[in-house]
């Protein structure tokens, strides 16, 4: 390990360290604009130049190796003067029009220029001008702005995968762009946003919006997927008004997908506010005391079995506790939280985790995709695993669509017959797995949500098993969920009790009149058509499918309007806060399912948030409370037998990337997307 | 179209396809085969050029259309946006149509001082005066001005197609231009017949082959001579 010193300070690097990282490491800022940790290297901006011992010139840190016995200076005059220099060349094209910029208060160029800036400028001539380009709905350009950092180029062409953009022309005439105009086609767009150190890239949603210093900063977690993306909730008085990453090295590392930052404008649109009740067939606005008594003039006198309820994909677990408590009261045993009916296994917790962990695809040396997409499913994912494709050495088959992935795989085939083929021994691919050390396989709802599903499992299973992928070690079996309320839901026990009816039992008693009641949590994914005559209690936050078929609608709080805790598809408990109140009316999920507990003559035992944690770790002990990742212990595979698969192919669940979820499906930016996507050519002449 | 446009956006217009034709393949084959597997990228240049040529060959007019960058993108297995960066780049790859005779005047200072103003001129009246950059009306020229060519010595250079014409003035530099009009191929190199860069009227010095000397080697230093006392002193 090479030792150097860093301002009188002595430190210890890595070998193949930058002599930028060794400056950090000593505890020293050094100021940039092209260097990021989770970019290649540029080199192009020169803002971090330092002085080092027994060199001509100040040199790059960000792209100079150290070397033994280096001596660094990083605070000289030499180098102060040089970084001015850097400054004053950066400013000469970039226009002055920081106060109706709005990357102004958070930017990197406003920031250093206070650092190395001068005062006045010393040109007189004029400043160039570069034509905005249009990138779609999302990214608002202001090229003047752009200091060409190729910051943008990088995360285009490495973490996203999709090589859209680049530097065209040269000197002075070099532009940053598409060439050809479009919008451009990842799912992570928005995180070029925060790359951005200047004004050139901002939000096209919250453009003029707000200024930094007047945001209120919470700390979430995104239900939009399965994932469980860390997310800084910045709002302003009662509104949201823009979602940004947060830094989390195992889960999302800084990046977070487009649904997750921009569908925010959805949180204000279609709100249920207020309850309601439907009358002649009308829904009209009611109170609260209303809504329940109607709720519990129906239920009175029903038995368990004709009532029912289904979990929504972005229900919290405290809700869900609630819930399946206020259901046991009931003396019902007809809950359900897989209401794309995927056949999971929920005996054991490995078996619908996601057991390798996101960040053990690091350590992964070979993958099998089964009936996913995980581009679509979950986004920041799939950039994991192209991050261990570009490491190389990481063969990858699929099984089920051939879609565009952002890395290179061998397509196996369509649907379970080439799953078949891996478990009689016919595929080759199967060689390429056993010849892995930690071999991967990925299992999607969209392999599950059908009436083979319980096969599709096994025989997964199985295969991870025969691959040598089930090891005290490793744990190379993984499902890749779709709703972030999902594993919680299954560690707490949302299903079907003693001979309670499941997701598919529930939309055949409503049809035939065997259910009569069926509390809906947020759940609008379902065919609302087949829930017959049953009264329908719909709990949720927006106007969706759900709350058009409901009878009552009990208003509730969206994931940033609520104290939650989801698990993502690892199984790893996160919580979010509360960034703003919910509108009007609405309350926090578990507390409308507390009151109306008591109007229905089954009150539950906890009164606060506090209480239904501790029921919550009761229900999922075990399960709640287990590490995330950690190897296989029991080979024994789920239930389902693993030759009985049907032919038909795997389509992922997610067709519409933008709009899964209410809030998605609210909101007119993630409309803007999804017609961006049907239609690139019209919106491009636009 | 009365802007120059920059080389950084795209021109909307020509073919919507393009293909290498045989011939041309042959030789990008062989472009390809110089670098080692996995870096064919290397070979962008070369098959830029090759595509701007097959293009001078079918439609008169040596571009590169945005249909050939993506064909070459296509063959080397580059996003097309790695190519549009390079084309981009250089100016000797023309993005925009140029004229069956692209006039590619050197204004660098020494072509300037000997001249080169009378040059372009010339060049601006054979195409009609049409803005630089764009084509003149019969499709026949367009102008440029670039820098030093590296020939100063024989400035003030014009470079057409493959060829420098040197040694120019305004009349020279017009009947280039009515003898390429005409489809000829007026002879490349000093337009006041200078012998590549000798000097003008013939060689100054070294006039005839210096008479042969046969190699002889040095004669041996002569013994010092012993020191003789000055009968004088």
């Amino acid at each position: 390990m090479p030792k150097l010193t860093v301002d009188g300070i002595e430190v210890e690097v890595p070998p193949g360290a930058t002599v930028l990282q060794a400056c950090e490491m000593a505890g020293k800022e050094i100021p940039r604009f092209c260097y990021h940790e989770r970019l290649s290297i540029a080199g192009n901006c020169r803002m971090c130049l330092v002085e080092l011992e027994k060199a001509p010139k100040p040199i790059a840190s960000c792209a100079y190796p150290v070397a033994d016995n280096m001596v660094v200076h990083t605070d000289t005059p030499t180098v102060r003067a040089a970084r001015r220099g850097v400054m004053e060349f950066l400013l000469i094209n970039h226009p002055l029009d920081c106060p109706i910029c709005d990357q102004g208060g958070e930017c990197d160029l406003q920031d250093q220029a206070m650092g190395y800036g001068f005062d006045h400028s010393r040109y007189a001539e004029n400043k160039r001008a570069v034509k905005d380009k249009e990138l779609g709905p999302l990214i608002k350009t202001s090229m003047n702005r752009c200091i060409h950092c190729t910051r943008c180029v990088r995360f285009a062409t490495e973490v996203a995968g999709v090589p859209e953009l680049g530097a065209t022309g040269r000197g002075e005439q070099m532009e940053i762009g598409t060439y050809v105009e479009h919008a451009l086609t990842s799912e992570l767009s928005g995180n070029m946003i925060d790359l951005c150190p200047v004004g050139a890239l901002t939000s096209k949603p919250y453009a003029f919006v707000a200024r930094p210093w007047e945001l209120v900063r919470t700390d979430g977690i995104d239900a939009t997927d399965a994932v469980g993306s860390n997310i800084r909730i910045d709002s302003r008085g009662p509104q949201v008004l823009r979602i940004l990453p947060r830094l989390n090295e195992a889960v999302n590392e800084e990046w977070i997908s487009d649904k997750a930052r921009f569908s925010v404008d959805g949180l204000t649109r279609r709100r249920l506010d207020r309850p309601w009740m439907r009358e002649g067939g009308k829904l009209r606005p009611a109170s609260w005391a209303e809504a329940f008594a109607a709720i519990a003039a129906r239920a009175s006198g029903l038995g368990g079995d004709r009532i029912a309820a289904l979990a929504g994909d972005m229900a919290d677990l405290e809700s869900m506790v609630a819930l399946r408590d206020l259901m046991a009261a009931l003396g019902s045993g007809n809950i359900d939280c897989r209401q794309d009916g995927a056949r999971i296994d929920a005996s054991r917790r490995d078996f619908y985790l996601f057991n390798s962990t996101i960040a053990g695809i690091e350590r992964a040396d070979a993958a099998l995709l089964i009936g996913t997409n995980p581009r679509r499913e979950a986004a920041v994912l799939n950039s994991r695993l192209r991050k261990r494709w570009l490491a190389g050495r990481f063969p990858i088959g699929v099984i089920g669509e051939a879609a565009d992935l952002t890395y290179g795989y061998e397509h196996l085939g369509d649907g379970p017959a080439a799953l078949t083929a891996l478990l009689d021994g016919s595929a080759a691919f199967l060689e390429t797995l056993k010849a892995a050390k930690h071999p991967m396989v990925i299992v999607g709802q969209g392999a599950l949500a059908r009436p083979d599903g319980a096969a599709v499992l096994a025989a997964a299973w199985t295969v991870a098993r025969e691959i040598g992928a089930l090891s005290e070690e490793w744990h190379g079996f993984n499902m890749l969920h779709t709703a972030a309320a999902r594993v919680g839901a299954l560690d707490i026990g949302f299903l079907p009790h003693g001979d309670g009816r499941g997701r598919d039992g529930i939309l055949a008693g409503c049809e035939q009149g065997d259910v009569d009641l069926v509390w809906l949590l947020g759940a609008d994914e379902i065919p609302m058509e087949r829930l017959g005559r049953a009264f329908v209690v719909y709990q949720g936050h927006h106007g969706d499918a759900g709350a058009k078929r409901a009878d009552v609608i009990l208003p509730g709080a969206a994931y940033v309007e609520k104290d939650g805790t989801w698990l993502n598809t690892e199984g790893r408990l996160q919580q979010g806060f509360r960034a703003v109140f919910p509108p009007g009316e609405a309350k926090e999920d578990w507390a409308i399912i507390r009151a109306a507990s008591a109007v229905l003559g089954a009150t539950l035992s906890y009164n606060d948030l506090a209480g239904v944690r501790a029921r919550a770790a009761a229900l999922g002990a075990g399960r709640l409370d287990a590490p995330v990742g950690g190897g296989c212990a029991d080979l024994g595979g789920p239930s389902g037998d693993p030759r009985a698969l049907a032919t038909d192919a795997f389509a992922s669940p997610v067709r519409d990337f933008y709009r899964t979820d209410p809030i998605g499906r609210a909101s007119p930016t993630m409309a803007a997307c999804a017609a961006t996507v049907a239609a690139p050519e019209a919106v491009a002449a636009e | 179209m009365t802007d120059r446009a920059s080389p950084a956006a795209a021109y909307e217009g020509g073919p919507d396809n393009f293909a290498f034709s045989e011939a041309t393949r042959k030789l990008a084959e062989k472009q390809i085969a110089k670098y080692p597997e996995g870096k064919q990228a290397s070979a962008v240049k070369g098959l830029l050029d090759l595509a701007m040529r097959q293009m001078e060959d079918e439609t008169g007019s040596r571009w590169l259309p945005r249909a050939a960058m993506d064909h070459v993108a296509g063959i080397l297995g580059m996003a097309p946006i790695r190519v549009y960066e390079v084309a981009s780049f250089y100016t000797m790859f023309k993005t925009r149509p140029v004229g069956r005779h692209h006039l590619q005047v050197c204004t660098t200072t020494p072509c300037w001082l000997r001249g080169s103003d009378a040059v372009l001129a010339a060049c601006r009246r054979a195409a009609g005066n049409v803005p630089d950059g764009t084509v003149s009306e019969d499709g026949e020229f367009s102008v440029e001005e670039v820098e030093c060519l590296g020939a100063c010595v024989n400035a003030p250079v014009l470079w057409v197609g493959d060829y420098f014409y040197e040694d120019l003035d305004g009349q020279a530099t017009e009947r280039i231009l009515e003898a390429l009009k005409r489809g000829e191929h007026p002879a490349p190199g000093s337009a006041k017949g200078r012998q590549t860069s000798a000097p003008e009227g013939g060689p100054t010095t070294l006039k005839e082959v210096p008479p042969h000397q046969p190699y002889r080697p040095d004669p041996p230093a002569p013994e010092p001579a012993a020191p003789q006392a000055d009968a004088g002193e």
